[in-house]
């Protein structure tokens, strides 16, 4: 049966009424119309779902909606703040690190997740966090040089 | 099939397109000034534009073509510039492309230039977004346009300034008059004006040399959307009362429908159920009622016995058709003779597995009905042939349909069907609402279409010098592109033999150049060593093609070779070909670990050669990106399936090249301003399989001439 929950996404409260067990990235997509989230696989394998919840990425696919009550949702459209772009995201744009970018949102919060955990991380540890999200266009290299000045830029800023 | 379908010959290949509907897109002048407001407008009307739309290769009738808009252009009252093509952007990035030719020709800012694309209410008629061919016909098509605006607004400034237009000059969206030093901005002139102009498709435009905006690194046009996620894939788009539509699929392929009871899910309230022949959906206000109400229906079918991947092989053998057309054999001297003066004779087979596209955006659609009009958004490479499609499968005309391609999340050749916009237009019928179907990864990579598997067999001869005497080449089944050697050789013959469908096939990246280049390269490789002769010394000995060595020196240069071996285990590799109108050469370094036969792909040094490049950025991006998905069908990938099932259709058990997988790639660009400009999404694919495979043989002396050539993990 249907219960009526809330759940906090990029700072907002949204009362939401699914069946628990519905997957975060549906009630995200669907109910709350936040579409920067996308669906690849369904099973976890793409990362193309990633959110942060609680300030780490998960696959929103996996999640069911009723695990996320309680804790801070942080989806791609929450990390511009004030009209500028989180440093991750200029990274991405600087390195141009995307061809049809679909896999971009999810790539941009598991790297945000990534540098919340390890601001300085070294080419293999950057390679083995971004293991689980797939790029199909073959964008790697740039995602790691983004990711790598991105890491620099935050330093730098102070971020 | 429709007449124009019949006399355009497209690679044999395409199986997915051998049906389908060519139509003609006219808009009224009067509405495009509506749409758009006053301002300039310029028509291309290129009579050879749907001839450069297939390949050439296979002989092009080029006769009887309808006059045909090919491009158009308008200049806004505030100077904004809208240029128009029927190509989708979907990752290769031509909407950035496209837009620096316009603004390069046009002499105006290329932020001030915006693509209206794949949309069959506003774009000309496209026959697809495919064969590499967006570059090629659209830039000289864009740019002519484009001149031709130009010339325009000179004519317009000179008959107000009454001079000659020759005495004007134009840039920076502005046309001078030197001699006075008056000027007039682009949106004065466009203002109050509804203005329209023809143009002939032979007009001269810049050439590369003279180039400003194009042949420069821009980044990728709305880059701040897709780093947001406020870009809306066909998935993301959202209309008022969307239902979302799920489609039964049977167990196996080909399954039909013996019994059927719907009574239960049609008592689920605010569910539409349609059953239509085979074809059972659901709408629902979520997936998971539209999935819990096909849950609930009750079926039974009927399945046919099929082949599976274990007799793929002799299957596709045993089923060649004996009487091929002569457009796919293509011989000269006698190979007998060749082989028979030959030094050393080399014979082999070698065999490619399926393999799935697997865009990351599944297909996908969103179907609106107003007043028995029909608005369909969805990811394809062919919105026109879509919208065919869906006249066809609804049974309505053409004109009450519409087809919307957001830029989408990939495609890579296996978007050129409308199967998810069918499904949502159907269901929406039914339901009176708006319907999203968005494929399950499973679906996709069940009921899409593959890269066709394919055996190959080679026969081949060289004379004590290394020079090739002989050389014969049959395809079974993949097909016939890139099969011709680039290679000099008297005596040959090659020939593509045609196999009745195994698995719904179609285009690929590339189509069968990969297959075709693995077979040849891998073929080259062997009789070089058969010579005792350096693999690339041997290929530079045998080719005529200028451009071709130009790209075989740029790499092997690159790589350093020949390189010396510092560690056990480690090889170096080289393919190279040309296909398209670009030429491709890749060297690869391996590592295969002595003790687990690990195999480790350390490094790709691909150079690309397409003419004139337009955007370097971009291109390197396509180079590089080719390279790594061609890593996946080189290693690794491969459809599993059994009696009409596919056995792996997931991610976790179809395994794509990840971030671990990927080597240190350098992509050299080779940039030929003499040339114009050629595509580059699909030949910097073709020389990875076999400059991997070749790498390994160097490394540990195994020659591998199966695709993918280490499927089960990583090992030898």
């Amino acid at each position: 049966m249907p219960k009526s929950i809330q759940i906090e996404v990029n700072g907002k409260q949204y009362p939401v009424e699914y069946e628990p067990e519905t997957p975060l990235l549906y009630v995200l997509r669907d109910e709350l119309g936040l579409t920067g989230s996308k669906y690849g696989c369904g099973e976890g394998q793409c990362g193309a779902c990633t959110v942060l919840i609680s300030g780490k990425p998960r696959r929103s696919c996996q999640i069911p909606v009723s695990a996320a009550v309680g804790k801070p949702v942080t989806t791609i459209e929450g990390l511009e703040k004030d009209g500028r772009l989180h440093p991750v995201q200029q990274a991405f744009v600087d390195a141009g690190a995307y061809q049809c970018a679909y896999c971009t949102p999810g790539m941009i919060m598991s790297s945000v997740g990534l540098l919340q955990e390890n601001p300085n991380p070294s080419t293999m540890e950057i390679v083995q966090f971004l293991q689980g999200n797939l790029c199909r266009c073959g964008t790697q290299p740039r995602i790691v040089e983004a990711v790598q000045h991105a890491a620099k830029a935050m330093q730098e800023g102070g971020r | 099939m429709s007449n124009l379908t019949q006399k355009f010959l497209l690679e044999p290949e395409r199986y997915e397109l051998s049906s389908g509907s060519l139509h003609h897109f006219a808009m009224e002048r009067r509405e495009f000034f509506k749409l758009l407001g006053a301002g300039i407008a310029v028509f291309a009307v290129a009579k050879d534009a749907l001839a450069q739309e297939t390949a050439p290769s296979h002989g092009v009738h080029s006769h009887e073509l309808p006059k045909e808009i090919s491009a158009w252009l308008h200049i806004g009252e505030d100077g904004s510039v809208t240029a128009f093509s029927g190509k989708a952007e979907m990752g290769q990035n031509i909407r950035t492309s496209m837009a620096q030719n316009v603004a390069d020709e046009l002499r105006v800012p290329f932020e001030s230039v915006r693509l209206v694309m794949g949309d069959t209410a506003l774009t000309p008629f496209d026959m697809g977004t495919f064969g590499s061919r967006t570059t090629p016909t659209m830039t000289p098509q864009l740019r002519r346009v484009a001149s031709a605006a130009r010339d325009l607004l000179l004519e317009t400034a000179a008959k107000e300034w009454n001079v000659a237009p020759e005495k004007l000059k134009a840039a920076d969206a502005k046309i001078t008059n030197p001699g006075s030093g008056k000027s007039v901005s682009y949106a004065e002139l466009a203002r109050g004006k509804t203005l329209a102009q023809n143009i002939p498709a032979e007009d001269p435009v810049t050439p590369p040399v003279e180039w400003t905006v194009a042949g420069k690194p821009l980044p990728k046009v709305d880059a701040r959307d897709f780093v947001t996620g406020k870009h809306e894939y066909t998935p993301d788009v959202r209309r008022p009362g969307t239902l979302y539509g799920k489609v039964l699929r049977p167990p196996s392929f080909g399954a039909t429908l013996t019994s059927y009871d719907d009574s239960a899910a049609k008592a689920m309230s605010g569910v539409t159920i349609v059953r239509d022949g085979d074809f059972v959906g659901a709408a629902a206000a979520s997936e998971r009622e539209a999935r819990n109400a096909l849950a609930a229906i009750r079926t039974q079918w009927k399945e046919t016995p099929q082949i599976s991947n274990r007799e793929l092989f002799s299957y596709i053998k045993q089923n060649a058709t004996n009487k091929d057309e002569d457009r796919f054999r293509k011989q000269s001297g006698s190979v007998e003779a060749g082989l028979a003066q030959a030094a050393h004779r080399l014979e082999a087979t070698y065999t490619v597995a399926f393999i799935a596209h697997a865009p990351l955006e599944p297909r996908a659609a969103v179907a609106e009905w107003a007043d028995g009009k029909l608005t369909v958004w969805t990811g394809s490479q062919r919105p026109f042939g879509v919208r065919g499609e869906l006249a066809d499968g609804l049974h309505i005309p053409e004109n009450d349909v519409r087809v919307i391609v957001p830029d989408t999340g990939a495609a890579y050749g296996g978007k050129h069907t409308g199967d998810a916009a069918i499904e949502a237009a159907r269901l929406a019928r039914a339901a009176g609402k708006p319907v999203k179907v968005t494929w399950t990864r499973e679906e996709e990579f069940t009921w899409a279409y593959f890269r066709p598997a394919g055996v190959i067999e080679v026969k081949a001869g060289i004379d004590g010098d290394g020079k090739l005497t002989a050389w014969e080449f049959h395809n079974y089944h993949s097909g016939a592109s890139g099969i011709e050697t680039p290679y000099a050789v008297a005596n040959h013959r090659t020939e593509y033999h045609q196999v009745p469908l195994i698995l719904r096939s179609g285009s690929y990246r590339g189509l069968a150049a990969t297959a075709n280049h693995f077979a040849r390269e891998t073929h080259m490789d062997a009789l070089a060593h058969a010579a005792k002769m350096d693999p690339l010394e041997f290929r530079l000995k045998n080719i005529s093609d200028p451009r071709l060595r130009e790209v075989v020196e740029a790499a092997a240069k690159s790589l350093g070779w020949p390189r010396k071996k510092t560690q056990p285990g480690r090889g170096f590799g080289l393919g190279a070909g040309f296909e398209k109108g670009g030429y491709v050469c890749t060297c690869a370094e391996v590592a295969v670990d002595p003790t687990t036969k690990n195999v480790r792909v350390v490094r790709l040094v691909t150079a690309f050669e397409c003419g004139a490049v337009v955007n370097p950025d971009g291109l390197r991006n396509q180079v590089v990106g080719a390279n790594i998905q061609g890593l996946g069908g080189a290693l690794f990938e491969a459809i599993e399936f059994e009696n009409g099932r596919i056995l792996n259709p997931r991610f976790s058990r179809y395994r794509v090249p990840r971030f671990r997988d990927v080597p240190e790639i350098q992509a050299v660009l080779v940039d030929r301003k003499d040339i114009a400009p050629a595509g580059a999404g699909e030949t910097p694919i073709m020389g990875v399989a076999p400059a991997v495979g070749n790498a390994i043989f160097d490394a540990i002396g195994v020659r591998l001439n199966n695709l993918p050539l280490v499927p089960h993990g990583v090992k030898v």
